[in-house]
């Protein structure tokens, strides 16, 4: 079969089994949006800005497991999807983003819309590809989506220059069934005798912890570790990325941890004596403070990626290996291992976290006149009886989601957590929208947030993509004003926004459901209104207690044992409990 | 401590901006880095001299395996290994210390390969320590000017990072 270049992209794609593609179009991909649009297998969803093409496509992955597909046009197209392909990055998510190049012979002229993407994107992709040849395009296409899904997932741009993609330039299209890379063989089984050393490790624990994160989502390895920790009876804690990968609702789970994790779980990890670390990274707003990290603790460390391994923390048995695997073997390991479980020791640790748990980290004022974030997420709950698809945006309502709407499947809580980028959240519903049609999708965000790709409203309405925004409006960038109250002594430095649109009519103008809630007791009637809507998409302003805060907290530079929490009622200081 | 980093990536563009870019995005300090294609033209050899504690000195080892072109690393510190380093240096010679100028190179088994009526210019390779000895020996001649490739080396015996 002989196609041009533009017709090779577009059947690489169906060959690889990929329905749906999210871009933008412009000089240097014309010829392919031309082969695209004489086609009907691979659905292309316009955006309208190609920061939101990666973000959908990214939420796409993010809720399928399968890769997202990008498309963008050179130089401005391009650099408008950088901030999407760096959020992919940092949460390793597996994308290919095909962007127009300008054509090879003016390629470093400074021609109109050049910029040299592969040089910008270099930092922030797993990697990168320079198509030089129009009969390299489909073994290049293969290699992204193999590097894209494999090992520790990531994005891989392939920058095509426009005159490779040329109609009449015709070449012989094969697609390789499989690839092998000599440089690129990730790793798979875990080392065995590592294994052995974990099982002695967890089963001489006397205040064991179970700390999983984004990679067990990733790896698909929720069922192993629901049958790990429940073998082992031990406390589950999780980071952001991890939340669903076992069940928010067991009464093994001790919540979130880190900077707003629960009191129990940051006070679980000070005190543990084995820690076992499951497809997560010890990132900084997991560990605070490295010097008073986990002191007491022998660290057990799975990750398929060894530059995680020992990265900021130190750890004693490191199993470099795809973390579903690698929980089988530690499965296998622990029902052949001769030592048991210290049972009454465990029992004592149960008891201590229970102490813990008596402190409600997470309560806050449920008599307020002021519409309280978290009643609303806690009602958001209830509404979609759990089974949402909530993505958000970033900031105090991304960590009110994250502790109040309680996940019990995997791959529901789509958020950017590495790069922690506002607007990601209603480009992110939308791809997961079209994902899974029948199912519940809202978006939690803010007024500051919301506003970053705003204009997605006008997508959501062309494709027909029914999701909820969730609109918690305090009229301040939530995080920095908390910030700036905890630590610049109030003075709120642009961290207030004046003259905000009226959502409503920014709703309806764009053809949805626009509404507004400003009393507590409208709050659940309005999201049981806004869900019984199936096929509109509807936006809930809704105006929250302005100086509401995230609590608990660890501040920067502190440690797991030094959380601050909120303020009693009727007592003028933080609780002491440390 | 000092390591010398030896690597095989694919030669392909970009690959070296993809190890300088690795240097220079996570702080690493790189003190020669110098590369040429191998016997195999699909692949170049990188040299790579680096210092850091052992905990940045893994961290490099693990974040240059991350990069997709990398074939294969070794840390040259970790093994008996020969190093060696070419360096051109030019020295300004007065009537009275040409011949001094030219023992000393010999006893450095450096070869003088450029000369004028009132300069040298010297060739010498060896390891870096060495090509130190000599520029401090040679430092109280006027030194016009000198050039030196980074250091570069292999693993003693038979062994190959390609096979």
């Amino acid at each position: 079969m002989e196609l041009s270049g533009g017709q090779i992209v577009v059947q690489c794609l169906k060959d690889e089994g990929v329905e749906l593609i999210f871009g933008y179009p412009g000089g240097a991909v014309l010829h392919l949006y031309d082969a695209i649009f004489q086609q009907d297998d691979v659905q292309h969803i316009l955006v309208r800005h190609e920061q939101a093409a990666t973000h959908a496509a990214d939420a796409y992955a993010r809720s399928t497991g399968k890769p997202g597909v990008v498309l963008v046009t050179s130089g401005p197209g391009a650099t408008n999807a950088v901030t999407g392909i760096a959020t992919a990055y940092m949460d390793s998510i597996p994308l290919v983003v095909i962007s127009g190049q300008v054509p090879s012979a003016v390629i470093g002229s400074d021609a109109f819309q050049e910029v040299d993407m592969v040089g910008i994107t270099r930092p922030c992709v797993k990697h990168n590809f320079l198509v030089n040849n129009v009969a390299d395009i489909a073994e290049t296409m293969k290699k992204a989506f193999h590097v894209a899904t494999t090992g520790r997932p990531g994005p891989v741009v392939v920058d095509i220059p426009k005159d490779l993609t040329d109609p009449n330039i015709k070449v012989p299209y094969v697609y390789p069934e499989s690839v092998s890379m000599r440089s690129y063989k990730p790793p798979r089984e875990g080392d065995q005798r590592q294994v052995q050393k974990a099982v002695d490790l967890l089963l001489s624990a006397k205040r064991p912890m179970i700390y999983s994160g984004g990679g067990v989502v990733l790896g698909e390895a929720s069922d192993e570790l629901r049958t790990f920790s429940r073998l082992l009876g031990y406390p589950v804690t999780s980071t952001l990325m991890g939340l669903g990968a076992f069940p928010a609702t067991d009464a093994q789970f001790i919540g979130m941890l880190g900077m707003h994790g629960t009191y129990e779980s940051n006070m679980g990890m000070h005190e543990s004596d084995v820690i076992i670390a499951i497809g997560a990274r010890f990132d900084d707003r997991v560990t605070g403070k490295l010097t008073e990290f986990c002191p007491y603790a022998k660290i057990i460390h799975i990750d398929i990626d060894p530059a995680s391994i020992a990265k900021t923390v130190k750890v004693d048995v490191p199993i470099v290996g795809e973390v579903g695997i690698v929980l089988k073997q530690l499965i296998a390991e622990i029902n052949v291992n001769g030592s048991r479980i210290d049972t009454e020791a465990l029992a004592a640790w149960w008891d201590r976290i229970k102490e813990w748990q008596s402190v409600n980290c997470l309560e806050y004022d449920r008599e307020s006149a002021l519409i309280k974030p978290q009643y609303v997420v806690e009602q958001l709950y209830k509404v979609t009886a759990g089974n949402a698809f909530i993505t958000s945006d970033v900031g105090q309502h991304q960590m009110y989601a994250a502790q109040f709407y309680h996940f019990d499947e995997p791959r529901r809580w789509i958020n950017s957590g590495g790069l922690g980028t506002m607007g990601f959240g209603l480009p992110a519903a939308i791809g997961v929208k079209l994902a899974h049609p029948d199912a519940d999708v809202a978006c939690i965000t803010g007024e500051a947030s919301i506003q970053m790709c705003i204009q997605e409203l006008s997508t959501a309405q062309q494709y027909q993509t029914p999701v909820k925004i969730i609109n918690l409006n305090n009229r301040y960038m939530g995080m920095v004003r908390q910030w700036q109250e905890f630590s610049y002594e109030g003075r709120y430095s642009h961290s207030y926004l004046e003259a905000l649109p009226d959502f409503v009519k920014l709703a309806e103008a764009y053809g949805h459901v626009g509404m507004q809630i400003d009393k507590p007791e409208d709050v659940t009637p309005a999201l049981e209104e806004a869900f019984a809507m199936k096929d509109r998409t509807v936006f809930l302003d809704i105006i929250t207690d302005q100086k509401e805060n995230v609590y608990p907290m660890i501040e920067a530079g502190k440690g797991h044992h030094d959380m601050r929490l909120r303020v009693a009622p009727g007592t003028p200081i933080d609780r002491e409990l440390a | 401590m000092r390591h010398i980093i030896s690597i095989l990536i694919e030669n392909e563009s970009g690959a070296l901006s993809r190890v300088a870019g690795l240097f220079s995005a996570r702080g690493y300090n790189i003190e020669s880095l110098t590369v040429a294609p191998t016997d195999d033209v699909t692949l170049s050899r990188m040299t790579l001299v680096t210092r850091g504690s052992d905990e940045v000195i893994e961290q490099i080892v693990k974040q240059l395996n991350k990069l997709i072109d990398v074939v294969k690393l070794t840390d040259l510190a970790d093994v008996v290994h020969v190093e060696r380093e070419l360096m051109l240096i030019k020295v300004q010679t007065e009537p009275s210390s040409r011949a001094e100028i030219k023992r000393m190179a010999d006893i450095f088994r450096g070869k003088v390969i450029d000369v004028t009526s009132n300069s040298y210019m010297i060739e010498m390779t060896g390891s870096s320590e060495k090509l130190d000895a000599f520029v401090a020996a040679i430092s109280t001649h006027n030194i016009i000017e000198i050039i030196r490739t980074g250091a570069t080396g292999l693993p003693r015996g038979t062994g190959s990072l390609i096979s």
